[in-house]
């Protein structure tokens, strides 16, 4: 049996090293233990026991820039009870919400977490997971500031959840004028007729129509055809328990989509919404489908990763076609969990961010509108003057895509009918597990 | 029959281990499969016998026999491509070359590379933007005259999950090279010279004395690559996201659990998962423990 | 005798002192092809780390994916030192967490390894195959209730979790590897030691553990790599970003709305550049070990 082995150049003897190396190990194996063996409290060695952990999906571009502006207010106002930002990234919050679902099994709650308002949050309401909150409402006053259509949309079973920190609107059409001046587009298109024209004057004039990126914006795009088609009230009701999903305008609905889907790019799988929108900024596509927050990607600064688009001449808008006078709207919100560490805190958080200061701070940066009616027109770009203006007077209808008209296990069934859809473009098979998803939940 | 004073001690020794796997592998199996068979279908906990409901809604779900399609295409694809570029490396290499060493270190170190990073990069290459928008390989081969081999990639209806194996194969080729090559060098000289004396020619002294030897070898590195197959998921999110064209088993678990909610849902695709791949490994384990117990 | 499990025993003789003196000559042509052949999968294999490289040097203006393939205009590092402002807290996490759990699974496998193989008790091949089964459970389904244990036990928080739950779900891979390589001790080993009226331990210390340095070598390479590479176990059960390794730091970095790419890449390569080494330095004496048999010399 060999009893010397190299290490390296120098010839050692085989249990000679053996046995330094297993020292060594042991040696090492204390050390790190007795670095970690600390009572378990996160960051324990700070001085204060106060800090507000606040969870989010905010860990890129406008949201988190806005975000940062709110913890340089909350920090200097409150310096006993620093902001602690907790954030998980990954499209659209779905790993922050996998990271979130467990620390809310195993009891160990952030101070307060981001979620969409509306039926999103249903899932911890009715696992007890977070406390009703109409008391902050009336301390601070939100009632009477925000709109009454949005607060009926937002509680349920008569309390309130959630602080809605902004609006997004979802049924915007995005246009590269200079493209639609080149396939001899005269006018964004207003109703359902013109569209398919339009898009059938870009094909011919060798651009992508209709810019589409991955299943989630698909969906997002369904969505606003479905609202043009049903209208705000009909729209609404197919997410209760009376919503008829097989009559004839459903299938309407579905049959535009599809027709829709013909003027796409084949790519659109590969696609975030970015990219698709970029498509639309770059002249190789006409139109985009997609939320507001489009212009924040379209007129936001390079360094901030955006493309400093100058609005109305670089891009246009309007609303999708045919949902003229309808707010698709959507909103982000924090709640405040049951057990929060720092309770105190996280009421006067709340506190904080529906009040005027933080909504027109944040929003302008975000791209999005403040949920108050008192918003500082001045502070917002071209878009959101224009977005602040329909918001008082258009009707509502809660988005889908975003967590407003239905529960996740809702949505996610939906996501997977609408998955299986795009690969058989089946109208019938795809109506018919709609309905059935709907008598599975309500 | 040896006393226990000899092999108790041994048992001691493991005993710890045993325990650990006992509670974390076997009791959380356990509580999986309890939860299949459990109402736990909301984010409300709930612990009542429901039976194989949450089977028989997988089995009617069309969404799952996709993912089953799609598990399956990745797997034969990543597992026969895994094999043959690493037997063929190992091949190439187990003459002995020059710059053995270098070439085994390139191959070797995708291993190195987790699968996150190896998405972000392989979801350039695998872009399958069309015509003047094509980028990654797709420009590649168009460069190289070879344009029809353009394609789209991970989107492909038919074959696009054996393009999602691609990186995979990239990221673990080399392993199995590495374990071919250990292999091939286990074949005892005399052996391929007594063939060779035999008058055999290089080829069958392959045929019939080499390649034997890498059953054993081959049968390894089927299990370890299979595993890995059947559980990737950093891999499929980070190139497809959690849409329905490229998603697999290990996803919709996923999207159930922490999406819908749908707890029983989830844990029964775990328990058949487990079931698949005991249906695997155990008749292997068999043959291992009864070809050592033969010599 | 021969083990058909995941490490394949070694000759007698390492195979290159002896290939050298027995290698038949090849014809050119052969020899040219051979080389051609690994050139072209060196070059296939190299290609993503080409682009990987190339678009982390990029400004971001360059960083289009329709840019993917050209070399730089402008070498910039700006986007690796991003990467490392993000990500340098995370890889002090994460060699906190790969350093000691390589280090007790690798000393557990070794211990187990040699049980189940050198001083075998009754039912030790159910013992092995208990083991080896628990390889394969999707570990999302169990994230869940693992982290309720850790809970309900006030196990401490952070990377001690971690570092627990990989040296559990190690055990298998651990105790393979080495099972496999023990198998290959020659039993009149055992039986010498055992006539010295050795026990366990010190047959373990002055027999086997001497000679186990291939097998160390095999599984904490392994170990390190598929440790330092988690992201499933990592994002789970740690909860405070600040203690978070570098791989959920880099899909945070990677999965972010707007991230540009050149900081994409420059975080997948920095985050990459411990276990890329690893394999640099020590992929000879990785293959070594698969190779390395306990006898002769």
């Amino acid at each position: 049996m060999p009893r010397r082995i190299d290490v390296g150049r120098a010839r050692v003897s085989r249990s000679t090293a053996a046995r330094a190396a297993l020292l060594v190990v042991f040696a090492l194996l204390v050390l790190p233990a007795a670095g970690n063996a600390r009572p378990g409290t996160i960051g324990g060695a700070m001085a204060t026991n106060c800090q507000l952990q606040v969870f989010s999906w905010w860990t890129g571009g406008g949201e988190a820039a806005g975000l940062t502006k709110l913890i340089g207010i909350w920090n200097k106002n409150n310096p006993s009870c620093k902001f602690k930002n907790e954030t998980v990234a990954g499209g659209a919050g779905t790993n922050a919400k996998a990271v979130l679902a467990q620390r809310l099994a195993a009891n160990k709650p952030p101070d307060s977490f981001q979620g969409h308002a509306g039926a999103e949050l249903r899932d911890y309401i009715k696992a007890k997971q977070v406390e009703p909150i109409d008391f902050i409402y009336k301390k601070y006053g939100f009632t009477k500031i925000m709109p009454k259509g949005l607060i009926s949309q937002i509680t349920y079973n008569g309390h309130l959840y959630s602080v809605p920190v902004n609006i997004h609107r979802a049924n915007i059409l995005w246009y590269n004028p200079k493209v639609l001046k080149k396939a001899k587009i005269n006018a964004a298109p207003a109703t359902w007729t013109q569209f398919v024209a339009a898009l059938k004057k870009a094909k011919a004039a060798g651009v992508i129509p209709l810019a589409l990126g991955e299943q989630w914006t698909q969906q997002h795009l369904l969505e606003t055809v479905m609202i043009s088609t049903l209208g705000p009230a009909r729209w609404t009701a197919l997410w209760t328990k009376n919503g008829n999903w097989s009559n004839k305008g459903v299938t309407l609905a579905l049959n535009r989509f599809k027709t829709l889907l013909s003027y796409t790019n084949s790519d659109a799988a590969s696609l975030t919404w970015q990219d698709a929108g970029k498509l639309v900024a770059d002249g190789k596509a006409a139109f985009n489908v997609m939320g507001d927050w489009q212009d924040g990607y379209f007129s936001g600064t390079k360094a901030g990763g955006n493309l400093a688009l100058k609005p109305k001449v670089d891009y246009g808008w309007t609303a999708v076609p045919g949902s003229s006078g309808v707010y698709d709207w959507l909103s982000d919100s924090f709640t405040l969990p049951k057990s929060a560490p720092h309770r105190a805190a996280a009421v006067k958080w709340l506190g904080f961010l529906g009040g005027k200061r933080a909504q027109d701070t944040f929003n302008p940066v975000k791209g999005s509108i403040p949920a108050r009616q008192d918003a500082n027109a001045k502070l917002y770009g071209p878009y959101l003057k224009w977005a602040l203006k329909q918001w008082r007077t258009d009707r509502l209808a809660g988005s889908l895509t975003h967590g407003v008209v239905a529960p996740n296990a809702w949505a996610t069934d939906f996501g997977t009918a609408l998955g299986l859809f795009l690969q058989t473009k089946d109208v019938g098979k795809f109506q018919s597990a709609l309905k059935t998803a709907h008598d599975k939940f309500t | 029959m040896r006393n226990i004073r000899r092999w108790g001690p041994g048992l001691l020794l493991v005993s710890p281990s045993i325990v650990l796997v006992a509670v974390f592998v076997y009791g959380l199996i356990g509580w999986n499969v309890r939860v299949s068979l459990s109402d736990w279908r909301t984010a409300v906990q709930s612990s009542k016998w429901a039976g194989f409901a949450a089977y028989r809604d997988l089995n009617a779900d069309l969404a799952w026999s996709e993912n089953v399609h799609h598990l399956l295409g990745f797997t034969v694809t990543f597992i026969v491509g895994a094999l043959l570029i690493g037997l063929t490396l190992a091949f190439l290499l187990e003459k002995g070359v020059r710059g053995e060493g270098f070439f085994r270190s390139v191959y070797l170190f995708p291993m190195a590379i987790s699968f996150i990073a190896a998405g972000v990069v392989w979801r350039w290459l695998m872009n399958p933007a069309p015509g003047d928008r094509s980028t990654g390989l797709n420009v590649v081969f168009e460069k190289l005259h070879v344009g029809f081999l353009a394609n789209q990639w991970y989107l492909g209806l038919d074959w696009g999950m054996s393009a999602m194996a691609m990186p995979a194969i990239w990221a673990l080729s080399g392993y199995v090279m590495a374990l071919y090559l250990a292999g091939f060098r286990g074949v005892p000289e005399e052996l391929r010279e007594a063939a060779r004396m035999d008058g055999a020619s290089e080829w069958r002294v392959y045929r019939h004395v080499v390649f034997p030897h890498l059953r054993p070898v081959t049968l390894s590195a089927l299990i370890i690559l299979g595993h890995i197959s059947i559980k990737v998921f950093d891999l499929i999110v980070a190139i497809g996201g959690k849409q329905l064209v490229t998603q697999t088993p290990a996803v919709y678990m996923w999207i159930l659990i922490y999406d819908a909610r749908d707890y029983a849902k989830g844990a029964a695709i775990a328990t058949l998962l487990l079931v698949g791949i005991s249906l695997l490994i155990i008749p292997y384990l068999i043959y291992t423990v009864r070809s050592e117990q033969r010599v | 005798m021969t083990s058909t499990t995941a490490v394949p025993p070694a000759p007698p003789i390492p195979a290159r002192t002896r290939l050298r003196g027995g290698r038949r000559v090849q014809r050119t042509s052969g020899r040219l092809f051979k080389y051609a052949a690994l050139a072209f999968f060196a070059v296939l294999v190299l290609m993503p780390v080409y682009v990987l490289v190339v678009t982390s040097f990029k400004d971001v203006a360059e960083t289009d994916p329709s840019h993917a393939w050209s070399w730089p205009h402008v070498w910039t590092t700006a986007a690796w030192h991003q990467a490392w402002d993000q990500l340098s807290p995370n890889l002090a996490n994460s060699f906190r967490l790969v350093i000691p759990a390589t280090i007790i699974s690798t000393i557990l496998g070794s211990l187990n390894g040699f049980v189940l193989s050198k001083w075998r008790f009754p039912g030790a091949d159910i013992v092995f195959t208990f083991f080896l089964f628990g390889m394969f459970i999707p570990y999302q389904a169990v994230m869940i209730p693992l982290t309720q244990l850790f809970t309900d036990a006030n196990f401490p928080e952070g990377i001690p979790r971690l570092v627990f739950a990989h040296v559990v779900y190690g055990i298998p891979i651990t105790a393979l590897i080495f099972r496999s390589y023990y198998a290959t001790i020659p039993q009149d080993l055992m039986e010498a030691a055992r006539m010295d009226r050795a026990g366990m331990l010190r047959t373990y210390w002055s027999v086997v553990l001497p000679i186990s340095a291939p097998a160390f070598v095999v599984t904490a390479i392994w170990q390190f790599t598929s440790i330092w590479n988690d992201f499933l176990f990592a994002v789970f059960i740690i909860n405070d970003p600040a203690k978070w390794p570098v791989t959920v730091a880099l899909n945070n970095t990677t999965g972010s709305f707007v991230t540009p790419y050149n900081l994409q890449m420059s975080a997948a390569l920095l985050a990459s550049l411990p276990t890329l080494a690893v394999y640099v330095i020590l992929g000879r004496y990785f293959i070594r070990g698969l190779m390395a048999g306990a006898l002769k010399g």
